[in-house]
């Protein structure tokens, strides 16, 4: 093999991903020419230097005292306070809009039903574990919700459609509790929040779509159901899922 | 590369998480940049994390578990939206032609000096890049590990991966320069 082929392997040889039987050939190759061995000594001594360097911040003692006792002792503290508004007004920013009020009172409200609903999205997204209930069959979700919910609605059929449902688990919003059914499509998840409209309180939200940083956010009202279809997926994805969720129900 | 056994076994928030203080931090700092929002972040990670250990399965990887959730807070969060500019980068022409390995330059002069020079450019790449580089260089995750952290396939790491790498060379060369 030519020695620029080699090279080609030095980046997966050197962060220890080639396959053995390609590493231990590269080592014999190493071991005989000099231009590949002269580049490769090159490149641990860059990536020792990449290294050292990325170990530049050190924590505070107090900082890690402070922490350490959180996981101690998870009571609700301040700092919860002092956090929660700020990822409120972020998640605000990244949903331009998303909430018309009907009056001023409800303005903050609806701000905190969109962080509310982001950063559940978030936390089933970083979640080793998403659901509830896992089923790619609809017709195994849907009855699964019964009882734990105040309100009953449709899985669409997603034969043909490029959604695979993953499950769904209860979710909560204003003290009710609603469903989050979670979607994939290709890399992407989706998640869909269903709460009933009235217990939303006096939040109006406009059915549109609103498209963010790393989410795309769609809602609208049905038959007393309030839909969020919420995901880092197109728009493309969350219309086409959108159309199926509306003619389901 | 190797991902040590100790990652998988079980314990308490506190065993697994605790050990991960330091370099968690050391990543938030470097992502937001700022030593307040750093910690702002870590604890809100840390908290998020704890709140949510009840679903997290034993005997999976624990470290791509936390770093994901610290990511994603930090992209929800003011400086991750300070960084939406370089956030978004397209990933199907990623994806497309993996770009070949990047040639360690023989101008490259590995000095002492360098690791300056690496802080600073590493600091002023775009935060997928960073973020990459950091998980990979400092962190030791395998791409495996990197894939579910970023939540992006494979070969997707791999791509951007090398191109971070590329970036980082250039930038450091640019600054040799001056
Ligand atoms: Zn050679």
């Amino acid at each position: 093999m030519a020695c620029e082929s080699w090279k080609g392997k030095f980046d997966a040889y050197f962060d220890g991903e080639l396959s053995a039987a390609d590493a231990r050939a590269l080592n014999e190759h190493l071991s005989q020419c000099a231009s590949c061995s002269a580049e490769g000594l090159r490149r641990v001594q860059w990536k020792r230097t990449v290294q050292a360097a990325a170990h530049k911040f050190t924590p505070d003692a107090a900082f890690r005292a402070r922490i350490q006792k959180q996981i101690a002792a998870p009571a609700r503290s301040s700092w919860t306070r002092r956090w929660i508004p700020a990822f409120a007004a972020a998640a605000a920013v990244v949903i331009v809009c998303i909430v018309i009020v009907n009056f001023q009172q409800g303005r903050s409200s609806g701000q905190q039903l969109l962080g509310e609903l982001t950063d559940q999205y978030v936390a089933t997204l970083a979640s080793g574990n998403p659901v509830d209930v896992i089923s790619t069959d609809r017709h195994t979700v849907k009855p699964w919700f019964e009882g734990k919910i105040p309100f009953s609605f449709n899985v669409p059929e997603l034969q043909g459609s490029p959604f695979v449902l993953v499950g769904g688990k209860v979710s909560y919003l204003r003290q009710s509790s609603g469903a989050e059914l979670i979607f994939r499509v290709r890399q992407h998840q989706i998640s869909v929040f269903i709460f009933q409209e009235e217990k939303l309180g006096h939040v109006a939200v406009k059915a549109n779509e609103y498209s963010a940083l790393s989410f795309q956010v769609e809602t609208w009202q049905k038959n007393g159901l309030r839909f969020f279809v919420v995901s880092d997926a197109g728009s493309h994805d969350l219309d086409q899922l959108s159309e199926l969720l509306k003619a389901a129900n | 590369m190797f991902v040590s056994e100790e990652r998988f076994i079980s314990g308490s928030f506190e065993e697994l998480a605790m050990p991960l203080f330091d370099r968690l931090y050391n990543f938030a700092h470097w992502l937001t940049q700022n030593r307040e929002e750093a910690e702002d972040l870590v604890q809100e990670t840390y908290a998020k994390a704890l709140k949510g250990f009840r679903s997290y399965r034993q005997g999976t990887n624990f470290r791509a578990w936390i770093y994901q959730i610290l990511r994603n807070t930090f992209l929800t969060s003011r400086a991750g939206l300070k960084s939406a500019s370089s956030i978004s980068l397209d990933e199907d022409s990623e994806s497309q032609n993996l770009p070949v390995s990047s040639d360690t330059p023989e101008t490259l002069l590995l000095q002492r000096s360098d690791q300056q020079l690496v802080q600073q450019a590493l600091g002023e790449l775009a935060v997928p890049y960073r973020e990459v580089l950091l998980l990979c260089e400092f962190e030791e995750m395998s791409y495996q590990e990197m894939s579910a952290t970023l939540a992006v396939p494979i070969g997707t790491v791999m791509s951007r991966l090398s191109r971070a790498r590329r970036a980082l060379r250039d930038a450091v060369q640019e600054m040799q320069k001056r």
